[in-house]
């Protein structure tokens, strides 16, 4: 008899996602499906507002990365008014930006991803969490981490307006200049978050890589996708969060594609399954064939491994260095092993920081000039970040009054959805054999998603890094046969 | 004495309310040091089973953000509710339907229609539906109701913790008050009743009979940092906004939006700030208002930005001769995509 297994990661509380695996006669899986159960439609009523608000009304879509949506709305407005923002609006741009890629990605490996391994996947599930962190690490780190943390929502807040949902971004600059007493408030700042990239490093490398179970995890073949790598780069084709093209490199590592954003949809197309509010991003040069990996299949990934598999280098050195080990440590480049992916997120960390303290010593970033008029008629305009969980484009069409006619968003975790599906699909396999289901099931199953620091709706971010869940077995009539939980 | 018991639920929302209480947690430790958290979805893990455990009224105060649009939403509000002495609709959203809540401009199907078959990057596939046979099986979806409803036209709310997410400051205010047992009177927004110029820092630059020939936006001048932006033909929401969040967006040299809501003698933010900024038009014959009115692009998006599900539209009139629509059907008895 077939059985069924629920997912809820969210025990009925709120459909933000849930896994549901069939399970045949014999005991093995058929199929896992990821489904997120949840749509508000922000391109259906973006329609009709003024351009210049949709910074302020795309970033309700994530109250945790609001600054990603602010920015690539506001450079979408750049595009639509065809106006380039004087070089100190850029530059404060671009260090805001940072700021916020360390707090989001700290917030990630401290408080969400980090458990898993700090304190480890089987430890006792009450302490795999962040008080579990700070009683490995100790509560010296613990408070930096929430210093640093507090220091740098500051430092946004001070120069965006509000950190949750910023408002300074505009079509041709930002609404204020940064005074040089912010400036190098900045500059220490970055300096902290500095220190604070180098200590989580340290901390991976001791805790993490000098365990070989641990190692031996992030590399099995559970937790590993063929795929596609999508991300922004510079000019020298080095790691970009603010600006740059996009570049993909096939699952051997080599370069496939390199285009500008303004040609996204010759190369991203969004498939519907009619059984997610989701929809699955694929490379329409290798066509969508299905829940499936490698080079035939158009699915790709995005966000922290993505970006270092799809780039050359880094330009910070500390980061490059640490970006070397990575790939040195497991089998050079590409790494395809999902749970790698934390690691990845810290040498980001490292960059951002680095990145962060070069323009705050830039001395042109304190300069008044931070507003070009538009003059333009605007019509269409596209603006592309790399958001802590990877790309995201905005891309508005507008009357020549500048109203909105049609907006596109193509979110960080829709491009990566096809992968966390296929990630979440293996695990089940490998994990449930039988009807031996239980709670160390449920976190590995877990793992396989958290990894991506997934944005469902802006509505995973479990802080403790645990979710409430259930798994029930039941028959095709739908009796109970078997319940874990998870309390 | 054990600590009070409070609880943090959220429905549609975008996660930036549970991050504004996080800021408080590593702000303000004492306030939280001073609660005993039941119920906490995003950061604990105790469950719907341990809250139905508990006493009617054995919680002091459940803190509820998000506007309500699935039947999920509707059967924990209403558990919390029995459980909790106060409820407070925590943020813009729950009060008064927030951003999102700008989805009641479009239908159901008209969203669905963009969403899923209309924009430009959409390839191929099938529109999701609540029921769906797999090769495996069967699955479902919860249903993706008519329109968004604020917490409170839902279940009786005791206080209102207004913004978009609520300052930090006004949150610790209430939790503080709450904890020790100094509750206002029911229906109170916890937050000072005047409006945002009152606490403006550019609120001496204003010039008391304020009069536009015409309005500009923010891409169209370079505001002067010091002085009224609605003196600068800027549509700042000030005058039509509640106090308490400190201005910061002014302060970042951009007009308010609104996101506090209106303050206690306003039922309708939207008319209250339409009426407002109409006041300030200096031409006074038809002719000379209808040119500089003109100018005010997008009027529903910019003055029910936040407010739209609280406000007497609730929703886009329809065709059948301007009757704004009534609130749809409670959600629980238009779900029915719960897999059991």
């Amino acid at each position: 008899m077939t059985r069924e297994i629920l997912i809820d990661p969210i025990t009925r509380l709120e459909g933000h996602g849930r896994i549901h695996i069939f399970v045949r006669d014999d005991g093995e899986v058929d199929r896992a499906y990821l489904q997120i159960p949840e749509l508000r439609g922000f391109e259906a009523f973006a329609r009709g507002r003024r351009a210049e608000e949709m910074p302020q009304i795309t970033s309700r879509i994530c109250g945790v990365c609001p600054m990603a949506h602010h920015m690539a709305g506001t450079k979408a407005l750049d595009d639509l008014y065809r106006v380039e923002p004087p070089p100190a609006a850029k530059k404060v741009r671009e260090m805001v930006y940072d700021a916020f890629m360390i707090e989001d990605h700290a917030l990630h490996f401290f408080f969400l991803g980090g458990p898993d391994f700090v304190v480890g996947p089987t430890a006792p599930k009450a302490e795999r969490n962040i008080l579990g962190v700070l009683g490995k690490v100790g509560l010296e780190v613990g408070g930096k981490v929430i210093a640093v943390r507090k220091e740098l929502r500051g430092l946004i807040e001070e120069a965006a307006g509000k950190v949750i949902h910023p408002v300074f971004g505009l079509p041709g600059g930002i609404s204020k200049p940064l005074t040089p007493e912010l400036r190098d408030r900045f500059a220490e700042g970055a300096a902290h978050a500095l220190e604070l990239a180098q200590l989580a490093l340290r901390l991976f490398r001791e805790v993490v890589l000098a365990n070989p179970s641990y190692v031996e995890l992030i590399t099995s073949e559970a937790y590993t996708h063929r795929t596609y790598y999508m991300g922004l780069v510079d000019e020298r084709e080095r790691l970009s969060f603010y600006d740059g093209h996009l570049r993909v490199v096939d699952p051997e590592g080599r370069p496939f594609l390199s285009y500008d954003v303004h040609d996204y949809l010759e190369h991203v197309a969004e498939h519907v399954e009619p059984w997610s509010y989701i929809k699955f991003c694929y490379l329409k040069d290798v066509g969508w064939h299905g829940f499936t990996d490698g080079a035939e299949s158009g699915v790709y990934a995005v966000a922290p491994l993505a970006r270092l598999n799809a780039s050359e280098a880094l330009s910070t050195p500390l980061a490059q260095e640490a970006a070397e080990e990575l790939f040195a440590t497991l089998g050079g480049k590409p790494v395809h092993h999902t749970l790698a992916t934390h690691w990845a997120r810290l040498v980001e960390l490292l960059h951002a920081a680095e990145r962060m303290g070069e323009l705050a010593a830039d001395p042109e970033i304190a300069s008044p000039e931070v507003r070009t008029l538009p003059t333009e008629t605007p019509t269409e305009g596209i603006g592309v970040v790399e958001a802590p969980r990877g790309t995201l484009i905005h891309h508005y069409v507008t009357d020549e009054r500048g109203i909105i006619e049609r907006a596109n968003l193509i979110v960080a975790t829709q491009n990566n959805a096809a992968r966390i599906a296929l990630s979440v699909d293996k695990a089940a396999r490998a994990l449930v054999h039988g009807a031996d289901v239980d709670e160390g099931l449920l976190n590995q199953v877990e793992m396989a998603f958290r990894a991506y620091d997934p944005c469902f709706g802006c509505a995973t971010h479990a802080l403790p890094g645990q979710m409430p869940l259930i798994v029930e077995v039941r028959d095709l009539r739908g009796e109970l046969i078997r319940e874990v939980r998870r309390d | 004495m054990s600590k009070p018991k409070v609880a943090f639920y959220w429905c549609a929302s975008c996660g930036g309310c549970e991050e504004a209480v996080v800021d408080l947690a590593e702000q303000v430790l004492d306030v939280v040091g001073a609660v005993d958290i039941v119920f906490w979805p995003v950061a604990l893990d105790f469950k719907v089973a341990d809250v139905e455990a508990l006493a009617d009224g054995e919680i002091a105060a459940s803190f509820i953000n998000g506007a309500v649009r699935t039947s999920e939403q509707r059967e924990i509000v209403e558990l919390l509710r029995r459980k909790s002495k106060a409820v407070v609709a925590f943020g813009a959203c729950a009060w008064l339907g927030g951003i999102p809540g700008l989805a009641n401009l479009r239908t159901r199907e008209e969203i669905l229609a963009e969403v899923y078959r209309d924009l430009p990057s959409v390839a191929d596939g099938a529109m999701p539906r609540e029921e769906v046979e797999v090769p495996e099986g069967r699955l479902h979806l919860p249903r993706f109701d008519e329109d968004v409803r604020t917490l409170d036209q839902v279940i009786p709310v005791d206080y209102y913790l207004p913004g978009c997410p609520p300052p930090v400051a006004l949150i610790a205010q209430a939790v503080t008050a709450l904890v020790e047992g100094r509750l206002p009177e029911p229906g109170t927004v916890l937050a000072p009743d005047v409006a945002l110029c009152s606490e403006c820092p550019r609120r001496a630059t204003k010039p008391e009979d304020l009069k536009l020939e015409r309005f500009v936006r923010p891409q169209e001048i370079v505001a002067d940092p010091e002085t009224c932006l609605l003196a600068q033909g800027l549509l700042c929401l000030g005058p039509a906004t509640r106090a308490g969040c400190g201005a910061p967006c002014v302060a970042a040299n951009m007009p308010c939006t609104g996101c506090m809501g209106p303050t206690g003698r306003v039922r309708d933010q939207g008319a209250k700030a339409l009426s407002a900024i109409a006041s300030l038009i200096a031409p006074s014959d038809p002719e000379g208002v209808a040119k500089v009115a003109e100018q005010i692009l997008d009027p529903v998006g910019t003055f029910y930005r936040y407010s739209l599900p609280a406000s007497l539209l609730h929703r886009r009139v329809g065709t059948d001769g301007g009757r704004p629509a009534e609130p749809s059907e409670p959600v629980a008895a238009a779900g029915g995509g719960e897999p059991r």
